[in-house]
This record gives C-alpha cells, sequence and structure tokens, in this order.
C-alpha cells in the first residue's frame, strides 16, 4: 500500500509536466487554431536556455525560471510574426505541417552542436535534498515542481477564463472582425498568446532541467505523450487539459508499478478508447 | 556540336568500362558501411563518431597509398531492426558494399548478423553488447570486437558481488540487450552466492525512471544492477541520486557506462561509480595521440568512446587481413578466417585474439569514475582500478554455445 501512495505521488510529479506542456498547446490551439507541433522543440529550448544563462551568464536556476520562457517566448513571438500568422484561416493540417517541420529543424540544429548524451544541469542549492513522507523519500525538488506548475497552470487559467484580457482573447477567436472593430488590436494579441503558450513551455524545459538530462531530443518522446493528454482532454479546453495533465501522470505511474512493459503505451491506449466513447474529448464540446 | 558530344560520352564509357574491368582483375576495392544510431540515445557512444573513426582507419592503414581505394558510408539505423536489416541489405544488393561495422543496439545488431550472412559479407561489430553475437547466434561472417555481456557481468557484476553485494534488483532495458545482460549477470551473481530478488523492466529510452527507481528502492536489495544503456543508464543514475538510494545505502552497479554517459551525468554525482571498459582514452601515449586527432575531427570535440575505438581497431585489423590476400576476395567467411588467423595487435586495444566463435578477446579493464576535485580537464573522468585478462574476461570457449565450434 506504502509503495502505491509513493507511485501516486511520482504520477503527479510527470503529470505537473504534461499538465504544463498540455496547458500551452490547449492555449495555442484553443487561441490561434494551430496545433504547435514544435512546443517539444520549444521545451527543449527552455532546459537549453537555462543551461546557457548558468554556464555562458553566470545566472542561476530562479532567474531563468523567469528569464528563459521569456527569451523562448520571444523567439515564439517572432516565429508567429514570421511564418504562423501567414497561416491563419488555412486548414489545420498546414499549421501541423510547419510547426512540426520547425521542430525537426530546431533540434537538428542543437543535436549538431551538443551530441545527444545531455548535458549536466544541478538543483539548485535551496532544493536539494529530500524529506521522508513515511511512504517514501520525496526529493524536495520534485515537490516544488508539482507546487509550482500546479500554481502556474491555475494562474494560467485564471486569466484566460476569469479576467477582462482573457475575455477579450475568447471573444477574439470567436469573432476577430467584430472584437477588432471595438479597437482591439487582434493581432498583437494572437502574437502574445502565442508567446505565452511558448513561454508555458518553456518553463516547463527549465522546471525539468534539473530533473531530466539537457537534451535536444527531451522535448521529442514528451510532445507525443502530451498530445494525447490534449486529444484526451478536448482540444482547446484549459482546465479539460490541466486536469487530464495530471490524471495521466497518475495513470501513467500507476502503470509503471503493475505492468511496466507497457507504461509507453498506456496513455495511447486511453486515448483510442476516449476518441471512441467521446471523440471530442473529456471535456470538449462538439466543434 | 551534338555529335562531339556523344562521342565523348562514348568514350567515357568506354573508359569506365575499361577501368571497371582493370580494378576487377586484382580487385582493391572496398566499400564500408558504419550503421549506427545516428540521432537517438546511442548517438554519442557510436554515432557520427564511429563513422569518424572508420574513416581514420582508412587513412592510418596506408592501403590507398598501395593502390587501394576504400570508400566509407554511414547509415542510421533509428534502434529499429527492420530499419538496420534493410538498411544492409541495400547496402549488399545496390551499393556493393563489403563490410558494416559498429551497429550499437543488440536487437539491431542480432539481425544486420543474419543479414551479413545471408550476403557472405563481413560484420565487424563494435557497438551491440550482447553475447548472443558469438554464442547461440554466431556467425562465420561476424567479428564481435568491443565488449559483450558475458565480460560486463564477469567483470563489474562479479567484483560487486566479492565486495558484499549479495542480493540483486534490476533496472532492465526492455529488449534483446538488456535480457542478455541480465541474464548474464545473474548466472555470475548466483554462482557467487547471491541472489536476484526482483526486477523491473523498463522501455527503452525511458525518461522518467523514478517509478521504477522506488520499487528498487524498497526491494531493500544490497545492489540496484542498471542492464541497460546511453540515456536510460544516465538517467537511472541521476534520479538514484535524487531519490537517495545510494545515501540508503544501496549501491548501483552501472553494468554498461561509456564516457559520454559519464560526461552527461557530471562527476558530482557520477564519482565513485565502478565500471568496465576495454578501452579509455587517458590510457598510455598511444591512445593519447589517437584520441587527440579523433577529438580535433569532432564537432564537440569529445574524445572517442570504447565503441567507437572498437571501430577503428576492428577495420584496421580487416585491412591487415586484405593486406595479406593482397586483394579483396569479396568473400567474407575468407576475410573472417584471414583475421581470425592473425593475432590482433593494435595501438587503442594493445595484443589481443579474434576466437572462432568471432569473439575478439583482449584485456578489460576496472575503472572508477574519479572526484570532481581530481579531474583535471573536461574529459578526464576515470581512474584504473584494475584489469582482467581478456581469457577471464569473455566467454571461454568451452562455455560457447557457438556451432562454429563443434566442427
Amino acid at each position: 500500500m506504502q509503495a502505491l501512495y509513493a507511485q501516486l505521488l511520482v504520477g503527479l510529479i510527470n503529470g505537473s509536466f504534461y499538465a504544463l506542456l498540455s496547458l500551452g498547446l490547449a492555449v495555442i490551439f484553443g487561441m490561434l487554431n494551430i496545433i504547435n507541433f514544435a512546443h517539444g522543440a520549444l521545451y527543449m529550448m527552455g532546459a537549453f536556455c537555462a543551461y546557457f544563462l548558468l554556464n555562458l551568464g553566470g545566472i542561476g536556476y530562479w532567474w531563468a525560471l523567469l528569464l528563459a520562457p521569456i527569451i523562448v517566448g520571444i523567439f515564439g513571438m517572432v516565429l508567429e510574426r514570421t511564418m504562423l500568422q501567414w497561416l491563419a484561416g488555412l486548414d489545420h493540417l498546414y499549421g501541423l505541417l510547419l510547426t512540426f517541420g520547425l521542430a525537426l529543424i530546431i533540434q537538428g540544429v542543437f543535436q549538431n552542436f551538443f551530441g545527444s548524451s545531455g548535458l549536466p544541469y544541478a538543483i539548485p542549492d535551496q532544493l536539494r535534498g529530500g524529506m521522508n513522507l513515511g511512504f517514501m523519500y520525496l526529493p524536495v525538488y520534485r515537490g516544488w515542481v508539482v507546487i509550482f506548475s500546479l500554481v502556474v497552470c491555475l494562474a494560467t487559467w485564471f486569466l484566460i477564463e476569469r479576467t477582462r484580457l482573457g475575455a477579450y482573447l475568447r471573444a477574439a477567436t470567436e469573432n476577430p472582425t467584430l472584437v477588432r472593430a471595438f479597437g482591439i488590436n487582434v493581432p498583437r494579441m494572437i502574437t502574445l498568446t502565442y508567446g505565452l503558450g511558448v513561454g508555458l513551455a518553456a518553463l516547463a524545459g527549465v522546471l525539468s532541467a534539473p530533473i531530466n538530462q539537457v537534451r535536444p531530443l527531451m522535448g521529442e518522446n514528451m510532445i507525443i505523450v502530451v498530445f494525447a493528454v490534449v486529444v484526451i482532454g478536448g482540444m482547446g479546453s484549459i482546465m479539460g487539459s490541466i486536469i487530464t495533465g495530471f490524471a495521466l501522470g497518475v495513470i501513467e505511474g500507476l502503470t509503471k508499478y503493475f505492468y511496466p512493459e507497457a507504461s509507453n503505451t498506456v496513455v495511447f491506449v486511453l486515448m483510442v478508447l476516449v476518441l471512441l466513447v467521446k471523440p471530442t474529448g473529456l471535456t470538449g464540446r462538439a466543434a | 556540336m551534338k555529335s562531339r558530344f556523344i562521342a565523348s560520352l562514348l568514350l567515357g564509357t568506354a573508359l569506365t568500362v575499361a577501368a571497371g574491368s582493370i580494378a576487377s582483375a586484382g580487385d582493391k576495392t572496398v566499400k564500408i558501411g558504419a550503421l549506427s544510431d545516428q540521432s537517438g540515445l546511442y548517438s554519442d557512444l557510436g554515432g557520427p563518431g564511429s563513422t569518424l573513426a572508420a574513416q581514420m582507419a582508412i587513412e592510418d592503414s596506408g592501403l590507398t597509398a598501395k593502390g587501394w581505394k576504400i570508400d566509407v558510408i554511414s547509415g542510421d539505423h533509428q534502434n529499429k531492426p527492420d530499419i538496420g536489416t534493410s538498411i544492409a541489405r541495400q547496402w549488399f544488393d545496390v551499393e556493393k558494399v563489403d563490410v558494416v561495422v559498429d551497429v550499437p543496439n543488440s536487437g539491431v545488431a542480432l539481425a544486420v548478423n543474419n543479414v551479413v550472412k545471408e550476403k557472405n559479407g563481413v560484420y565487424i561489430n563494435s557497438g551491440a553488447a550482447t553475447s548472443d553475437l558469438t554464442n547461440a547466434q554466431c556467425s562465420p561472417n561476424t567479428v564481435h570486437w568491443t565488449y559483450d555481456t558475458y565480460m560486463l557481468a564477469h567483470t563489474t557484476g562479479q567484483a560487486l558481488v566479492k565486495a558484499g553485494g549479495t542480493s540483486w534488483f534490476f533496472l532492465t532495458a526492455d529488449y534483446a540487450f538488456g535480457a542478455a545482460l541480465e541474464r548474464d549477470t545473474t548466472a555470475v551473481v548466483t554462482a557467487n552466492g547471491g541472489k536476484v530478488i526482483g526486477g523491473v523492466k523498463h522501455p527503452l529510452n525511458t525518461s522518467d525512471f523514478s517509478s521504477f527507481l522506488l520499487q528498487a528502492q524498497s526491494s531493500n536489495a544490497k545492489v540496484i544492477g542498471l542492464a541497460n544503456a546511453g540515456g536510460d543508464t544516465t538517467n537511472s543514475i541521476k534520479q538514484a541520486a535524487e531519490f537517495g538510494l545510494t545515501k540508503g545505502g544501496q549501491k548501483l552497479a552501472a553494468l554498461l557506462l561509456f564516457l559520454t554517459d559519464v560526461k552527461s551525468i557530471g562527476l558530482d554525482i557520477a564519482q565513485g561509480l565502478n565500471f568496465t571498459e576495454t578501452f579509455y582514452w587517458d590510457m598510455n601515449d598511444q591512445t593519447r595521440a589517437f584520441s587527440e586527432r579523433f577529438a580535433k575531427r569532432m564537432k564537440n570535440g569529445a574524445p572517442p568512446t570504447m565503441v567507437q575505438a572498437g571501430v577503428y581497431a576492428g577495420l584496421s585489423h580487416y585491412f591487415k587481413a586484405l593486406d595479406a590476400l593482397g586483394e579483396n576476395p569479396h568473400d567474407g567467411i575468407k576475410i573472417v578466417d584471414k583475421m581470425k588467423s592473425m593475432p590482433t595487435d593494435d595501438a587503442l586495444f594493445g595484443k589481443g585474439e579474434i576466437q572462432p566463435n568471432g569473439r575478439t578477446i583482449h584485456t578489460a579493464y576496472l575503472f572508477e569514475v574519479k572526484k570532481p576535485a581530481e579531474s583535471k580537464g573536461p574529459w578526464d573522468l576515470y581512474k584504473l582500478v584494475g584489469s582482467v585478462p581478456g581469457d577471464q574476461a569473455f566467454t571461454p570457449l568451452d562455455k560457447s554455445a557457438c556451432a562454429l565450434l563443434k566442427k
């Protein structure tokens, strides 16, 4: 039984990464209607950004948590301005192909310079060590990841669903022409939204840098799982993607305990089941 | 104008045909295929570095000056046996490749083994670990150069059991390699009075090991055997430190650890780990000289891993055999037999021999990862703690199930 609690907690930790990443995807899909396949590469860039800040600029983890999402977010906005904006109104397939191509290029460039085995990034001193919870030894850093990402997820949800700015955003996706008539700069808002989604990916990257290796392909495996999360949660649903992210982390954790060989595939099995029963995802509305 | 063009075309064709017929008289052309994981989790320990090692072996062989024409091409098997075999088939059928080298990933390596045998090519495997290549699935066309699971189990594994690590829990990569390494290590553990109390199989290329490590932790085994490689091993070791496994008194057995892995874990966490390799760049003047030349040509300035060194040394021995034969007979078995008949001796692995089952035996070295304070440079990572002679480290011939030995 103790082992089970431990696995549940470990599942939550992984779930926080899924939640942060799928949240970013959901924001981008909800507002821009773009299936952002470059998300994994941007997540990886966040981790590399933290690595560079530390090794080239002497800037530690805490500042990286703030700076890396901003830097990568700006990179994302440049991508949106120069490429993605031209795809507005076209079929989803174009956005998918473009972002998939971008992901391959970004990963290829990083791999060319850094190989595949990854670079070490230390856990910040304040979060070293661990505590004994009775049923398991919880590294402090992992506990921090769960709490911090929960806060970020809820804050993003609040921003989009409960504030005036969020209301503009949602209105702009429903009817951009009308929102423009009220004097709101819709294209700029869309650029900023893409920046926000990308920033969330970069933030997840910084969070994961001390746990996983900082390596060019770190986003490649992640992104496929995260897409499954988004599909299960319902494309574009903010709360849906947060809850599904955490829930799938837990389910995957339990699978690793009961039948580890299937831990790679359980998410996809669930995805198939959900699609068969409810094609719009658990919280999605019919398009 | 047009007729001139056609005439020159005809002339060109005639020349090519003539050149072709001259070549076949005493054929001195060789084509090498470096098949590896070029982009995934094993690409730093083999990958482009192995292709470079092959290139350097050609340059250092001196055969070009004797009129040989030797080319190397590379392929990415993506850790998938089906892709590996189809590349190998295409290489033999279309590209007329003579020798396939490297091929890390035991699953792919065993699949390619069959193709090379069928096409009567030469197979010099350096990257794969499974001892089956020279055991139950041995082939007259295969030389397994660098290391294997039997050797890893009988060096690192044995040393740990003798040091008191009597109960084991395995974290095993769920494919041919992990299974072979777990099997060979289990045999050593039980033969030395220890026992295996549990294990978990994880998918290849896993990024999060915390669930598996918690299971290992609660098993209370004294030793946690890592029957995995590359990125899987580095992640397991890093996360084991994070979850306090080593602080709790459990010992990690990194059964297979490469230079690039240690580099990527960082000395802080990796220090004190014991493991076995057959090559390290900083062994003697010859290995240092080679590694310096190699690192200069690597994009990230990394010295060679033992897999890349094995590609170089294996090919160098292959070239010696070709030189002795005087021409390329394009007959895999004939060349491999020649290779087996000559003792191996090269700058990187020292003296050794290729046994009838295709296993190259040479000294295996036990290393310990240095403490951060002991390291004098970015790649100064190991200190030598012992060595095991080749005939004790590798499978004794009387224990090998290879059919070639029963002739």
